[in-house]
């Protein structure tokens, strides 16, 4: 499998990342290196083996639908790039 | 006192306890050898009135009594742990100027066992690297040989402890993150069980595999610092719930009769016959102290490297996809509407490498390949962790070598990432089990840079993999070589 530059377009736009041509070229050669790299696994048999999707597995815990603490918006927006009356501001996305 | 920089957080704390040294008369002088050594670039934050206020309760709880054995001990955090009294940056632009609203819970439960701040540690970006050349922020150089890379991704933890800057770090350990740094440099460094540490503040690369750790410059530190570091926290989903543990409670007991299994997989081809010949060794040093040497194969091992580049970059995609430029972190200056806003803001926020696994995980979990890629990865990784425990049925911990080589030069792979990937080859395998793991300094290799050897214990079993450090550790003294410069 060798990927092209069209992929790595439709990859970088799914990742949202802005990919200028130069970098799109480069990119383009080190995904090939790591997918050769990669395909190693494809040889090996896996029927019947279940997927390890983390190591100790078991359920996912709950907790109790309880409040446990309370969010301090002042402290979480203070990073924020752009905001307005405790909103965070974008570009407009609906006219 | 102007030896204090060469004790351990033991010695230390001995001192502390016999009133022979204060907390704030520590973290000064650690402070000085950190402003002193600045051009190791292993600090990214430095705020001596944070550290000193520590220092001083630290101080205050002694005087009222408390001899807890962490208490007014020096350490600093790799900046991948959020912090609300230091930068929080994961040695990325996208997280310059970032302050975090609450420290992970590494950072406060050992706060809370009174050890003393120094500052933010250099990292690669997010932690994804092997050579600390990937951090926004330049590359740690290490203390043996400023030419060499001190080893990544936890490059500034790793320079810092082996430059005597302080006796603790905190590190991360994904692939290999703390074990391959900790060989380069020649420290100890010990990744504990997956889950046993929260993840909770530790910023996330690859949530299945991401692990929070120490770098020491003994096994027995690493024991003490552990032990107040793992337990259960209901704020990590993944948080294993077992009650705590004293990791230092079989230091003492000798390894006779302790089986070793030696897998003949980390001893094939593109292993240095440098690192080889000091990693043989010491498992002569252990069959010396009446350990038997026990020969298995793990011969699923060499899939470790593709199986993690699909799980890891997966897992960093998804992760990744937080940085927006809306809610926090670097937004860019000219663009048109929200979604050019958000590709221009994480293309200039974040660097090379994170690009690069981005790129690769975003593919692996699209349409049409997530089973060929993803599902198939995780299969294999399975197959990897149960070779380890068909291993573990003949043996109580297993060795072998760190890295295929001593630490590479500056620059020498950074145009190349498969070349940097493949120094993670023995490391990875644990990783994707969840095993804990370490690295122990066993000799000198190539140039005179160390080398170091691994330890892999299973689940759980820190206790035994830390006995088996530390008995290395009073029959040699590796690990208490000093760089020259910094002795």
């Amino acid at each position: 499998m060798a990927l092209t530059l069209e992929d790595v377009g439709r990859i970088a736009h799914l990742a949202r990342l802005h990919i200028s041509a130069e970098e799109a070229d480069r990119t383009l050669v080190q995904l090939n290196d790591i997918f050769a790299l990669i395909e190693q696994m494809q040889a090996v048999d896996t029927a019947g083996i279940e997927p390890m999707a983390h190591p100790l597995g078991g359920a996912q815990r709950l907790r109790e639908d309880v409040v446990t603490e309370r969010i301090d918006r002042e402290a979480n927006m203070g990073n924020a790039p752009a905001r307005e009356d405790g909103l965070f501001l974008v570009p407009r996305v609906i006219e | 006192m102007n030896e204090l920089h060469l004790a351990s957080a033991a010695e230390l704390s001995r001192l502390l306890a016999r009133g022979e040294v204060s907390s704030e008369d520590l973290a000064r002088a650690c402070l000085d050898r950190i402003e002193r050594h600045r051009a190791l670039n292993a600090f990214l934050d430095v705020r001596p009135e944070a550290t000193l206020a520590q220092a001083r309760a630290a101080d205050r709880r002694r005087a009222a009594g408390d001899q807890g054995r962490l208490l007014g001990v020096p350490m600093a955090h790799k900046d991948i742990f959020v912090t609300r009294d230091w930068a929080s940056t994961a040695a990325s632009r996208m997280l310059e100027g970032y302050r975090s609203p609450f420290d992970a819970t590494v950072v406060e439960r050992l706060d809370q066992a009174g050890m003393v701040c120094l500052g933010k540690l250099n990292c690669d970006e997010f932690a994804m690297g092997s050579s600390n050349e990937n951090s926004a922020f330049g590359p740690v150089l290490n203390p043996w040989d400023t030419r060499a890379v001190p080893g990544g991704s936890s490059g500034g933890s790793a320079a810092a402890v082996a430059a005597r800057l302080t006796p603790v770090a905190t590190a991360t350990d994904t692939g290999g993150s703390i074990r391959e740094p900790a060989a380069f440099t020649g420290v100890t460094g010990a990744k504990p069980t997956y889950g046993r540490p929260s993840r909770w503040g530790m910023i996330a690369f690859a949530s299945s595999l991401d692990t929070a750790g120490v770098m020491t410059r003994t096994a027995e530190d690493a024991a003490h610092v552990l032990s107040g570091m793992l337990g259960f926290d209901p704020r990590d989903s993944t948080s294993v719930d077992r009650p705590p543990e004293d990791c230092a409670r079989d230091l003492e007991r000798s390894v006779r009769g302790l089986r070793i299994g030696v897998p003949k997989e980390f001893f094939g081809d593109g292993l240095s016959p440098d690192v080889e010949q000091a990693v043989r060794q010491a498992l002569a040093v252990y069959e010396g102290l009446g350990a038997e040497l026990v020969d298995i194969s793990l011969p699923n091992v060499r899939l470790g490297i593709p199986v993690y580049y699909v799980v890891a970059p997966a897992e960093a995609s998804s992760n990744l996809s937080r940085y927006d430029g809306v809610r926090y972190g670097h937004r860019a200056t000219d663009y048109g509407d929200l979604v050019d806003m958000i590709k221009r803001s994480r293309a200039e926020g974040l660097g090379a490498e994170p690009k690069r696994r981005i790129l690769v995980g975003t593919y692996v979990l699209s349409h049409g390949y997530y089973d060929a890629y993803y599902i198939k990865a995780q299969k294999v990784r399975r197959l990897i962790a149960d070779e380890f425990q068909r291993g573990f049925a003949s043996c109580d911990i297993i060795a072998g070598p760190v890295t295929t080589s001593v630490a590479f030069d500056i620059g020498e792979n950074a145009s190349d990432p498969v070349s940097m990937y493949l120094a993670d080859l023995y490391t990875v395998p644990g990783s994707l089990a969840g095993i804990p793991s370490m690295s122990v300094p066993c000799g000198f290799g190539k140039a005179q840079r160390p080398v170091g050897l691994q330890l892999i214990a299973n689940y759980f079993e820190e206790a035994t993999m830390l006995r088996a450090a530390h008995q290395f550790q009073l029959a040699t003294d590796w690990h208490r070589r000093v760089p020259d410069g910094f002795a």
